[in-house]
Formats: structure tokens, sequence, C-alpha cells
């Protein structure tokens, strides 16, 4: 995108929140791990379009793009992610109570 | 902020039962799920563990332009290190203990005909071990967009208002090589020690973003 027309640049600053941190840490350890590289998390960003740039958030994009090359990885496949959202999910309404197992016992 | 534990049974919440921490007691997202999702299955999967994904985030959160500040003010003060920074910023910085890892690190200095500034078109590449999480406004758009094409009206709306005759360089740091600038020290800090010195380096001004302050 360098070079395109843009607006002003914004100077809001947020502190990042613990699932963006844990996003940021799980593309590190994966990184170290070799499970896939930065260009494979840059290459996912890229593939996702302009349209992604302006709906979602910058650990939004993230995630997809570390999920992304998980599956495509073969880590786990694209089935036990969808069973584990959707139990995720049902633990609660908020990332405080759906963000460990043990919450569920709360 | 109160003291919270990851295990507590009342995460997220205050003594009076209500939640305090914003990023947990929104509404969950699509998103969020995922990154539950996918780090509870990377744990079950023995690709990690919950232990180094915690480890991670303080390693993190330690880091901050302080670390930069410092590898500043060294080089303002001694020449020779001053010169080892220029010739390869990795080993600079790593000499005072501040481990880029395999990524290679390039300072590049400000002078009185030079202005350097620092962008990640693609991403938000960033000198991490110097200077911590990029703010959000390098990671947008707009930033990334411009810094290439207008960068004395981006470094305008920081407040950077440069002479013509000073020549503006726009670093794009990829994946794999990142930039520091080295800013120039100030005039009237002559009698100042190192600490001192430090406290006046900005983390906009080792992107280029800003000056230092003056004291």
């Amino acid at each position: 995108m360098g070079g395109q027309a843009a607006g002003p640049v914004p100077t809001d600053q947020h502190d990042f929140a613990l699932w963006e941190k844990r996003v940021d840490a799980l593309m590190v350890l994966c990184g170290e791990k070799g499970l896939f590289t930065v260009d494979g998390l840059r290459r996912a960003l890229e593939d996702m379009g302009e349209d992604a740039f302006e709906c979602m958030s910058y650990y939004e994009r993230w995630i997809a793009a570390v999920n992304q090359n998980l599956i495509e990885a073969g880590i786990y496949s694209l089935e036990e992610l969808g069973a584990r959202m959707e139990e995720v999910g049902r633990r609660g309404a908020t990332y405080g109570e759906a963000q460990n197992r043990e919450a569920q016992d709360d | 902020m109160p003291h919270d534990h990851p295990s507590h049974s009342h995460e997220g919440m205050s003594p009076s039962g209500h939640p305090y921490r914003a990023d947990n007691d929104t509404a969950l997202t699509y998103w969020q799920r995922m990154e539950i999702a996918v780090r509870e299955l990377l744990v079950e999967k023995g690709a990690v563990t919950p232990e180094e994904v915690a480890r991670q985030i303080d390693t993190m959160d330690a880091r901050s332009p302080a670390n930069g500040a410092a590898v500043v003010a060294r080089a303002w003060v001694d020449p020779d290190f001053k010169a080892r920074l220029l010739q390869d910023a990795s080993a600079a910085s790593r000499e005072m203990g501040f481990d880029i890892g395999p990524l290679r690190l390039i300072a590049v200095e400000n002078t009185e005909s030079v202005h350097n500034l620092i962008v990640c078109t693609l991403c938000s590449c960033y000198p991490r071990n110097l200077l911590g999480l990029p703010p959000d406004w390098y990671k947008t758009r707009a930033y990334r967009s411009r810094a290439v094409i207008e960068p004395r009206a981006v470094l305008r709306e920081f407040g950077v208002e440069l002479p013509d005759h000073v020549q503006v360089r726009v670093h794009d740091s990829t994946a794999d090589m990142r930039y520091v600038v080295l800013p120039a020290r100030p005039a009237g800090t002559e009698g100042l020690d190192e600490a001192e010195l430090a406290a006046l380096v900005t983390r906009d001004s080792m992107i280029g973003t800003g000056l230092p302050r003056t004291p």
C-alpha cells in the first residue's frame, strides 16, 4: 500500500488487550518453532485484500493469518477449529469468561 | 489496576463484582474466539505451552523505548560505540543486552542535512528489541501509504517542520531488516551525563516522526 493516497495519520493509541498480546505471542512462538514464517504471515495478510484493512483491526488480521498458516501446515484441521470456536462461544458472553476452559467451572 | 491472575476464579471482575478489564468485559468477538481456539489447539497438539505464551507476553511487555534511548545516549557520548552502531546495529545493541536475534538492524543517523524516517509499507516491521511494540499509527494505512510519497506532510502532522535544505530519507523495513533512527544530539546538552541524555530520547525520535527533547 506504500504510495497510495490516504487521509491524515490517526494518532489514537490503545493499550493492547490481552487477546491481542496473545496473538502476537503466538505468532512469535510459531515462528521460533518453525511452524511457519513471517513471510507466510505476510502472504496471508496480503491475500486478504484491501477490504480487510478497512473492516478488521490489526490483530484480527493477524489471528486470521496465523490460523490460515497453521491449517495449511496441517497443525490442526478446519473442522477442529470450527468445533473449538463453537465450544468457546458457549462458555460465556465475554472474552474473560470464554478465554480458558477452567472458567466454565467457576 | 488491581492485581489479577489468569487462573483466578473471578477473572476480569472488580472486588464489587464488576468487570474492570476493557478487553475482557466486552462481547466476545469472532476473532477473539478464534484466538482462544487456535491457542488451545496449539497447546493440545504439543506445539506450544501456556507457559511459553505467558513468558513471551512478559518479554514483550518488558521492552520499551527506554532500551533504544539507552543505545542512542551511549552513541552520543561514546564515538567508538557510535561507529559500531552505524556499522552493525544488531551487534551494537546486543552489546548493551538488547538482542534482536537473527534480524539485521540498521541505524540511520540524523544530521544537520539529513533526516531519516522509518516505515513498514508492507505490514508493521519495527525494531521491537529497542522500542517495544509499534504504536497504532505506525500500523495504519494512512502512515504506511503516505510516509513514502509525502514524508514532509506526514512529519508536519507530527509537529516536525524541517528546513528545505534538510534531505528526508525514508526507509522501508522488511521482515528481516529493521531500522532505527539515531537522532542528532540536541544543542546545549554538553554537560549532561548518559542517563540524562537518554531521558531526552523519545520513541518517535527513533522512528523519525519526532525530534529529541531539549533540556
